[in-house]
């Protein structure tokens, strides 16, 4: 009896490849899938509002966004008679926006320095908490404040810049009538877009590489020193992205503005006076008594209203990637 | 043998000179702007408040020159005056906080929070109805929002992290676009695609349509962050171990991000617990109770301070500071939440 010797047995050559199994084509189908939904949602809303604003858009052209009329009348035969235009609240838009910017970009970076940099410990953690705090206020927290508490103050600040600036023509008032005017409402859309742009500034002034601090001191550079030759022509990139974030914010924003602002179909570059407008909130405005051609139209003015947020958006992501490229 | 106990000198912290010296300028400069405001027309907080910064300035400089010369001058000007803006960013912030907790507790009492309004009015006398609907309203709503958009934004969180396909660009750009829209177009948005093309009217699951727009950006951003914080060792091991790229995510980046998701979906919560303009649209306003996400109008807080604000009489206005009052306080509890999550470690 013998036993046979076994047989080699060689196993086949393990097959290696770059191709995923199954259990991950599927997993990278669906997280792909997923990912698009962003994609859907913002061309299903540019979709739908054109849609249901084409008409508006037709009759009246481009004067919807130079004129400043917004009325529905009806002529002898009973036939309404539309004016739709948007430019005074275009207008009344950017000049809110810019005063809020005027205010909060420097108190942001202000905060935000003093944060990374001065601040101890304890009190940091605190005041970070207080900046988180104030992103979470709800914006109709704002408008209530805005016009409960803040208005007797800001009314006050207005007077007083009347009378010693008031030969500035922006600080000028045909009227002695300071509340609810582009100046408050300003000062509102302000303070809920410090947390934007605090929290940014502070991100990439905390990210500001220590061997350039470090240098900047071996140096002999004072904080302050160091800070204006490291810190803010690494963070500018920051600072203007965070600022145009809050911008972007403040182009939309609709409860907090219609709750102190006085609006009103006229073009005002008077800050102080109390007369103003801001796309969002007309549409607040107008939405309850709206007839079917005027929510066509303020279809049409959300359109609007999303594509300049949409192309604020873009410019900041683009400015906040060049200058970070060109900080390398 | 006796040990010598070296004490550890710490040469950057003031000493006791130093501290004397700031508390003497920050005295002389109170006093300053004190002295002033009375001499001078000049008057009221906001007078107080400036002119105490310039004084403590123009003080706090000369010890700075006999310490540090004249280059210490700039120095302690913009310790100041950052300073400066931190406390009047916080101001406002206590400026808020105080007037909600101040006004809104003189309308809270036991049955603002266990009634409806179905059988009061904005304008009746404080005391009468409540607006647990409108609490229970919200939380459906955000229920809503959270189911849609959490599985939402993590996975695009997870492919602009994990896969980091092709068109991660695109993906990374629209989302800080979707960021941006503002509120009140998300509500327009879901009334032009759904309430005027379908037979669907407003309802509370509109309205957390509307507000999954606004969230899954926030999420989206946030949970990128912190997935992008999981060291890339870990994932490197779990392949090493031989794990799919699938079992990888789920078994090791995921868990690793646990706390810094839920934070992320708590973010995203506090970001739309409060968004008024799109419930307009979407979800109406009802003073009871509704129980079915599917139809019919639905109370919420937002809108509850919203008429009350606009009602304008001080019943109403004091409804509006007390529910905007709960409103806080459920965001803050979520936002401590968030907190006391995220600091926590994942389990071994």
């Amino acid at each position: 009896m013998s036993v046979a010797a076994p047989t080699k047995v060689t196993p086949p050559a393990r097959v290696i490849t770059t191709k995923p199994r199954v259990s991950d084509q599927i997993f990278r189908a669906i997280v792909t899938a997923f990912s698009f939904s962003a994609l859907v949602i913002l061309s299903l809303i540019a979709l739908f509002l054109l849609l249901k604003g084409f008409n508006t858009f037709k009759e009246q052209g481009f004067g919807f966004i130079t004129n400043f009329e917004w009325s529905v009348t009806q002529d002898a035969a009973g036939k309404d008679v539309t004016h739709f235009g948007l430019q005074a609240m275009l207008i009344g838009t950017v000049v809110i926006s810019f005063v809020a910017l005027v205010i909060a970009v420097p108190l942001s970076v202000l905060t935000a320095l003093f944060l990374t940099f001065y601040a101890p410990e304890r009190v940091k953690k605190i005041l970070v908490t207080i900046v988180d705090l104030m992103a979470a206020f709800p914006s109709i927290l704002y408008g209530l404040w805005g016009f409960f508490v803040l208005m007797p103050m800001a009314v006050y600040w207005a007077k007083l810049l009347y009378k010693w600036l008031g030969w500035i023509y922006i600080f000028d008032v045909p009227d002695p009538v300071f509340s609810r005017s582009p100046f408050i409402a300003g000062i509102v859309l302000s303070v809920m877009i410090i947390p934007i742009i605090t929290s940014v500034s502070r991100e990439v002034f905390s990210q500001t590489p220590l061997d350039r601090v470090q240098a900047a001191y071996a140096l002999g550079a004072t904080k302050w020193g160091m800070i204006r030759a490291v810190v803010l022509p690494f963070g500018a990139g920051g600072v203007v992205g965070g600022s145009m974030l809050g911008l972007g914010r403040a182009f939309g924003e609709t409860v907090a503005v219609f709750s102190v602002l006085n609006i009103v179909f006229r073009t005002n570059f008077h800050i102080l006076f109390t007369q103003g407008g801001n796309v969002a909130s007309m549409i607040i405005q107008k939405w309850g008594e709206a007839g079917k051609s005027e929510i066509s139209a303020l279809m049409a003015a959300g359109l609007v209203l999303f594509g300049l947020t949409l192309i604020v958006n873009f410019l900041a992501n683009a400015v906040v990637n060049r200058t970070v490229k060109s900080g390398r | 043998m006796s040990t010598t106990s070296v004490k550890p000198i710490r040469p950057w912290a003031p000493s006791v000179t130093d501290r004397a010296m700031t508390a003497l300028s920050v005295f002389l400069a109170a006093l300053t702007s004190v002295v002033i405001v009375a001499t001078t027309p000049m008057k009221g907080k906001i007078a107080y408040f400036f002119l105490f910064f310039i004084a403590w300035f123009v003080i706090d400089s000369i010890f700075i020159v006999r310490k540090m010369g004249a280059k210490g001058i700039r120095d302690g000007l913009a310790a100041k005056v950052t300073l400066f803006g931190a406390v009047i960013v916080s101001m406002a912030v206590f400026s808020i906080l105080w007037a909600t907790i101040s006004r809104g507790v003189k309308g809270l009492n036991l049955a603002f929070v266990t009634e409806n309004m179905r059988n009061a009015s904005m304008f009746d006398p404080i005391g009468k109805g409540g607006i647990l609907h409108a609490i229970l309203g919200t939380l459906m709503l955000i229920a809503i929002a959270i189911i849609i958009s959490v599985p939402m934004g993590i996975l695009t969180a997870l492919y602009l992290t994990e896969i980091k396909g092709r068109a991660a660009g695109l993906i990374q750009f629209l989302v800080q676009a979707m960021s941006g829209v503002p509120s009140v177009v998300a509500g327009l948005f879901i009334y032009a695609a759904i309430i005027l093309n379908t037979p669907l009217r407003s309802s509370a699951f509109l309205g957390g349509l509307a507000l999954t727009i606004l969230m899954v950006p926030t999420v989206t951003r946030t949970a990128q962050e912190v997935l992008n914080l999981v060291p890339r060792d870990l994932r490197e091991a779990g392949l090493a171990m031989g794990a799919t790229q699938w079992k990888t995510v789920a078994l090791v980046v995921v868990p690793a991000a646990r706390s810094g998701l839920i934070t992320a979906t708590i973010l995203g919560v506090a970001r739309i617990a409060g968004e008024t303009a799109p419930l307009l649209f979407t979800v109406g306003v009802f003073d009871s109770y509704n129980f079915n996400p599917f139809k019919g109008d639905q109370g919420t807080i937002p809108t509850v301070v919203w008429r009350g604000l606009l009602g304008g009489t001080p019943e109403s206005v004091q409804r509006a500071w007390s529910a905007i009052l709960v409103l806080l306080v459920v965001v803050l509890t979520m936002f401590v939440l968030a907190r006391s999550l995220g600091s926590r470690q994942p389990k071994k």
